[in-house]
């Protein structure tokens, strides 16, 4: 299976993949998130405990679960790449890093007003928040990295490099909160076999995270081909495909 | 209070409810847009590329095969 998607005659076929994906993704993602944002801020009742401040979850939990998300992604991507030197990987991985340091950055902002009302502080260096900062400066010094290095090939072997050593920041931003209860409340949904959240919370909620995720797969699907486009601008079924030689003929 | 009010009012919070949202959709829209037109300006720079390896193979240029 590895050795059909190494070949080079992959990356057409994953281009033209990731095209006709494209369109149905986003469509599906904005329906998704507009019900989603009906339902949780509209619809779901207000917390007993947070009043209406709670609804901020709507969009920071989707964004923190997608920060990590995505860095996994990267991260086994990298990790592909690496040991199967397989190039498609590589663009995948690149593809996402700055969506998830959007999403990283996305979380530490609206918690931050979150807290602000609940916890009375902006921001404290505890261990969900340390740690999240930290995955932001990881997606950052992979970009960095990458931008860095003249060499495409190192620069992409180096970067991946990072990306896989980072990964082990994951678990320490998912068990942070048990290891070190401070501010940040433990799990609501993720707790296994009893969620502490009623379904008129939970549905929203879920819904929105379901969305940041159609979101980065129509994100990742058009800065793979992106990056597909650049790496194969010389060759021929590039130069033929439809979309160049109209993009051609508009121009000059 | 009109439930719209009430809506927008946020029971208090809106100072943080409605930044919260703003900054969510701005994020959200601007990883759309930038990549769009990323797409589009790669798009444009192959097709200019293509173009002119075109013109300079039909002129008879020999050294079509050597990568600039």
């Amino acid at each position: 299976m590895f050795k059909w998607i190494h070949r080079f005659g992959s990356a057409p076929f994953v281009y033209r993949l990731a095209g006709l994906l494209g369109p149905w993704v986003g469509w599906l993602c904005l329906i998704v998130m507009l019900v989603g944002l009906y339902l949780g801020l509209i619809v779901a009742p207000a917390d007993y405990e947070q009043g209406e401040s709670y609804r901020i979850i709507y969009v920071h939990v989707p964004a923190a679960i997608l920060s990590m998300f995505v860095y996994v992604v990267m991260a086994v991507s990298s990790a592909v790449f690496l040991i199967w030197r397989m190039k498609l990987a590589d663009v995948v991985a690149q593809a996402s890093a700055p969506i998830g340091a959007s999403f990283t950055f996305l979380a530490l902002v609206t918690g931050s007003l979150w807290g602000k009302p609940m916890w009375g502080t902006w921001w404290i260096w505890d261990g969900r928040l340390t740690s999240e900062l930290l995955l932001l400066f990881l997606y950052f010094g992979y970009m960095a990295l990458r931008a860095a290095i003249e060499h495409p090939q190192s620069a992409a072997r180096a970067a991946a490099v990072l990306a896989v050593v980072g990964v082990v920041n994951i678990p320490i931003i998912h068990y942070s909160v048990e290891w070190w209860s401070t501010l940040h409340q433990p799990a609501t949904i993720t707790k296994i076999g009893k969620p502490s959240i009623h379904p008129s919370m939970a549905v929203p909620l879920l819904l929105m995270i379901f969305g940041f995720q159609l979101l980065y797969l129509y994100i990742v699907l058009l800065r793979t081909r992106i990056g597909i486009l650049q790496r194969e601008a010389r060759t021929s079924w590039v130069a033929n495909l439809p979309e160049i030689e109209s993009s051609g003929a508009n121009r000059v | 209070m009109s439930d719209v009010a009430a809506f927008f009012h946020m029971g208090g919070y809106a100072a943080y409810v409605w930044p919260s949202m703003l900054i969510s959709l701005v994020v959200l829209l601007a990883n759309v847009f930038i990549s769009r037109a990323q797409y589009k300006r790669v798009l444009r720079q192959t097709a200019q590329r293509a173009r002119a390896k075109a013109e300079s193979s039909t002129t008879g240029a020999k050294n079509q095969n050597v990568k600039s």
